[in-house]
């Protein structure tokens, strides 16, 4: 079995393709309509335990002591789990992608509140949600730290005593065993000279833009399950978009070669980075080995807040330009909320803070990008990797800019777009990437040439854009199987997780594609470490390209395997076999069904002919200090808003009438399913651009839960939402696809800000847009601010 | 939590059952733990999100507060029982082909309330979709396919 670890110089292009770009039906389709799909949701074991987290209170605190007796006493109490437990079987007991700093239970200190202390288990639920009300912890209080900007500043509250870098990162290296700081890390790219660009400048503006605090509410809430086999290995059932990662990760916890633990996933009630590296695996894995029983632990929607949530950031702009709109200079520089734990913190740091100057060609670049914890909840990757937040500074930035200048907003943009065959300010050329087809759908669908009705009255009418752009995260890997049955039927196995994006049928459709086969009827097997092979995560938009190569390739070399038995059945060169309609069909027209042509390698219906795919993209690794790089990221993503909103001038409300999303997403696999992706996108992150915030107060989320957390319902979408996928191919992915899950949300926010710009002529700095912030912006613009203002 | 169990009889889906659950098990619990029916499901358990949504004596309720006891004697019926055999209900056929979702975990609650929503207005606007609608919640964003997929299935019902 070869495997193939160099991306393909370009794919091969067979004319007519059937079912690339096809918009068939998801393959789960009837399942998810007859509520019989598979979630870890759903799982119940023989002899499992339920077990309910006793949470911190205080947001900085050493631990005094935790009286876990009475909990103990209950009646139907199995057992109460404290951190020293823990410890007794797990002398290290710290996890994370990027450092490994979050302990299975806390140890000595809690960091934030919500943190977990202990767990109370028992067979019944509800008993162990009570045995939690009966533990009592005492803390001594120490001074906490909540905002990023302080905490990168401060000298005397640390989060951390010293830093621990996971070591799989070259970059993070140098951050190893420092002390007295609270910065995570500190990315920094230079291109040319910033400063001189600002003094070629005839202007130079400044901002600083802000966002709060998110969070996921995936509405299947984050869920695992740890089955003990033994005590030597074991099983997790989890709701994860990285079995992979959790596999190795539990594996050094516990000190076991990775084939001890066997991970496995169903379909995600929705992930959006939620369920990404560990959250509740290594726990439930502890747990379970230490009780000798399965062990169940399903968050609620309210401890989903305290698990993961979206970094609130402070982003400040400084950008030189010329009298006639060029752009000489930019400085962009962004304070990351991580929390008390980096989770992944630090890769959206770097990952995103390289692309904070935005989609444009800029001489002369600074970056900084700081990632800081906090004595908050651990924030993570949500929808966006960053991106979102840093479009909505440079997008915010780059209108008032165009505005100043009077020029048209998307003219201004269109002059300094980066192109194709340009340097992004990594120094990596551009390739493949549609920014002016972007830009020039997006100014067809606004029909942005003609007259627009401005309102009148109290409510006035805007309209707004915006493009924001992101680099495939790299380098990551991807291995596929794909296996034809005796039958001629057809699986593809793979470590890619079905959140809602459709990727099962993505995959089923590629594999049809290269072998000839209907996508109905193939099965794809959901992620599981003891059978499907290694993939990375499903994250960041990877898969369609990443595993959509990985499959391909397996699927050729299977296709190649099939074709030299076929040809010594059809006595014919395997070469000019083709395949189609499950039949392999030689040049003289002779033809064997797939079946017929495997019984004639092993005389009946048994055997397997198998390919595998192995995928990893070319990557340079940016310079230390500068940040530059020749290669990257495999692709890049372009996506851009226009909004049309209607502003209540007597209440502050926005409503968005109209929400246009254009998207370079390649040439899609399946475009019903792409395009819904994007308008999800979009529609979700319209709910952090008008209502969404988690409030804190002295480090207690105030809102945690959807009664006070407001997501977009059916009544908040806008009048008219439309997807519009440009004209584009990337050229090395698979059949020339790309990713397409984040895309959508990129240029929401700020697209939005400027259409109440435009309606309103008020400026909102900081999200969400809500009516009181919109209110306030328009009486201090009247010079009647409210009285509390003053 | 030494609560007393006490046995309830109702139509489940048709079919007459029995069960024994506490005075504080909600619907969603009896409905997982002893008839192995998980498409009405938790999510906000704050009777917000419509995840847990099942009929019962033909009114939707929030299985995720409705206390299991009351279905004593009633009719309930869950996403599970709307196809018939391998057959479809014609809300379900439209999910399917204007794919009405994508994780899927609030789709029995959506379908259900379409079903209710049509039983009563067989030719809804799109606003009277959306007010029908407001107390479903879908994380993904699948709304305008969902309002698409109710168009469709009521073209099909007038039809029939
Ligand atoms: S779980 Fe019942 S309404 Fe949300
Ligand atoms: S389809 Fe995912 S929540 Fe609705």
């Amino acid at each position: 079995m070869s495997t193939h670890v160099d991306a393909p110089a370009s794919v091969e292009r067979k004319a007519p393709t059937t079912q690339i770009g096809r918009s068939i039906p998801r393959l789960e389709s009837r399942a998810k309509v007859t509520g019989q799909a598979e979630y870890i949701h759903n799982l119940r074991l023989p002899g499992m335990l339920y077990g309910k987290i006793f949470r911190s209170t205080v947001p900085h605190g050493r631990i005094v002591g935790i009286d876990t007796r009475a909990a103990k006493e209950l009646p139907g109490v199995f057992a109460v789990i404290t951190g020293e437990d823990v410890r007794a079987l797990v002398p290290e007991p710290y996890y994370g992608p990027a450092f490994h700093d979050q302990p299975v239970l806390a140890i000595d200190k809690v960091r934030y509140v919500g943190e977990p202390v202990a767990v109370a288990l028992s067979e019944d639920p509800h008993v162990a949600e009570h045995a939690v009300n009966l533990i009592e912890a005492e803390y001594e209080d120490l001074p906490a730290v909540f905002d990023e900007v302080e905490a990168a500043a401060a000298t005397d509250v640390f989060v951390h005593d010293v830093l621990k870098p996971a070591g799989m990162f070259p970059d993070l290296k140098h951050l190893h065993g420092r002390t007295k700081t609270n910065v995570a890390l500190d990315f920094s790219l230079r291109r040319n000279d910033v400063e001189q660009g600002f003094a070629q400048a005839d202007y130079v503006f400044e901002h600083v833009f802000r966002t709060p605090t998110v969070a996921h509410t995936t509405l299947e809430p984050i869920v695992s399950v740890g089955e003990p086999r033994g005590s030597q290995a074991l099983t997790i059932h989890t709701s994860s978009q990285s079995p992979s990662f959790v596999r190795s990760e539990v594996a050094r916890l516990l000190g076991w070669p990775e084939n001890h633990v066997r991970v496995r996933t169903a379909f995600l009630g929705g992930g959006f980075g939620a369920k990404l590296y560990i959250k509740l695996e290594a726990m439930v894995a502890v747990l379970a080995l230490l009780v000798k029983r399965p062990v169940k632990i399903s968050l609620t929607m309210e401890e989903q807040f305290y698990t993961i949530t979206k970094h609130a950031t402070t982003v400040h702009l400084k950008t030189g330009v010329t009298k006639a709109g060029k752009i000489t200079a930019r400085h962009c520089e962004a304070w990351w909320n991580g929390g008390a734990y980096a989770d992944i913190g630090p890769r959206v740091t770097q990952k995103s803070g390289f692309t904070g100057a935005g989609p444009y060609d800029i001489e002369n670049v600074a970056l900084n990008s700081y990632a800081v914890y906090t004595n908050l909840p651990p924030a993570g990757a949500l929808r966006g990797f960053g991106i979102p937040q840093l479009v909505w500074a440079y997008e915010s930035h780059t209108d008032l800019i165009a505005r100043e200048l009077e020029i048209d907003p998307l003219e201004f943009r269109r002059a300094n777009i980066l192109r194709n065959g340009r340097p992004q300010a990594t120094g990596t050329i551009m390739r493949d990437t549609a920014t002016v087809e972007v830009l020039d759908s997006l100014s067809s669908a606004m029909r942005w040439g003609e007259s627009f009705d401005r309102g009148q009255g109290s409510v006035r009418r805007g309209r707004g854009v915006a493009i924001g752009f992101k680099a495939c995260i790299a380098p990551t890997t991807s291995v596929a199987i794909v296996n034809l049955y005796g039958d001629g039927s057809c699986a593809v196995y793979c470590g890619t997780v079905d959140m809602g994006q459709g990727s099962d049928t993505a995959m089923a459709q590629i594999t049809a594609e290269v072998l000839g086969l209907d996508p109905q009827s193939i099965s794809v097997i959901h992620p599981d470490t003891d059978v499907t092979p290694y993939d990375m995560a499903t994250l960041g938009s990877r898969s369609t390209f990443h595993m959509g190569n990985a499959v391909r390739l397996a699927a050729l070399e299977a296709r190649e395997k099939l074709f030299v038995i076929a040809g010594k059945a059809l006595q014919a060169d395997p070469s000019l076999l083709t395949v189609a309609d499950n039949y392999v069909s030689a040049p003289n027209g002779q033809r064997l069904s797939i079946s017929e042509v495997i019984k004639s390698c092993f005389l009946m219906q048994a055997g397997n002919i198998i390919g595998t795919g192995s995928f990893r993209p070319s990557y340079t690794s940016p310079s230390q200090g500068d940040g530059q790089s020749d290669d990257i990221t495999p692709f890049w993503m372009v996506g851009a808003v226009g909004a049309e909103v209607e502003v209540d001038t007597e209440t502050g409300r926005v409503h968005v009438t109209r929400l246009v999303n254009v998207a370079d997403v390649g040439t899609p696999i399946n475009p019903a399913i792409v395009t819904r992706q994007l308008n999800g996108g979009a529609l979700m992150q319209l709910g952090f651009t008008m209502s969404e915030a988690v409030r804190f107060d002295n480090g207690q989320a105030i809102n945690a839960s959807l009664a006070d957390y407001k997501i977009p319902g059916i009544l908040d979408i806008p009048d008219q939402t439309v997807a519009e996928i440009a004209e584009g191919c990337q050229n090395t992915g698979p059949f020339g696809a790309k990713g397409a899950g984040e895309t959508g949300t990129f240029a929401v926010s700020p697209a939005i800000a400027n259409a109440v710009h435009d309606a309103v002529g008020v400026r909102i700095f900081d999200l969400p847009l809500t009516p009181e912030s919109v209110y306030r912006a328009l009486r201090a613009a009247q010079h009647q601010p409210l009285e509390d203002q003053q | 939590m030494s609560a007393q169990l006490r046995e309830i009889s109702f139509t489940l889906n048709g079919k007459s059952v029995t069960a024994e659950v506490a005075s504080h098990h909600t619907l969603v619990e009896m409905l997982q733990e002893q008839f192995h029916l998980y498409g009405a499901r938790e999510s906000c358990g704050q009777g917000l999100c419509g995840c847990c949504t099942v009929i019962v004596n033909g009114r939707s309720v929030s299985g995720c507060l409705y206390l299991a006891v009351f279905a004593d004697r009633a009719d309930v019926v869950t996403v599970e029982g709307l196809a018939k055999g391998e057959q479809l209900d014609s809300v379900q056929e439209a999910f399917v082909s204007c794919s009405g979702f994508q994780c899927g975990f609030c789709t029995s609650g959506f379908i259900l309330m379409v079903n209710q929503l049509l039983e009563q207005n067989a030719s809804p606007t799109e606003d009277d979709i959306r007010h029908y609608l407001s107390g479903n919640l879908c994380r993904c964003a699948t709304y305008p396919d969902i309002i698409t997929a109710v168009q469709a299935a009521a073209t099909t019902l007038r039809k029939e």
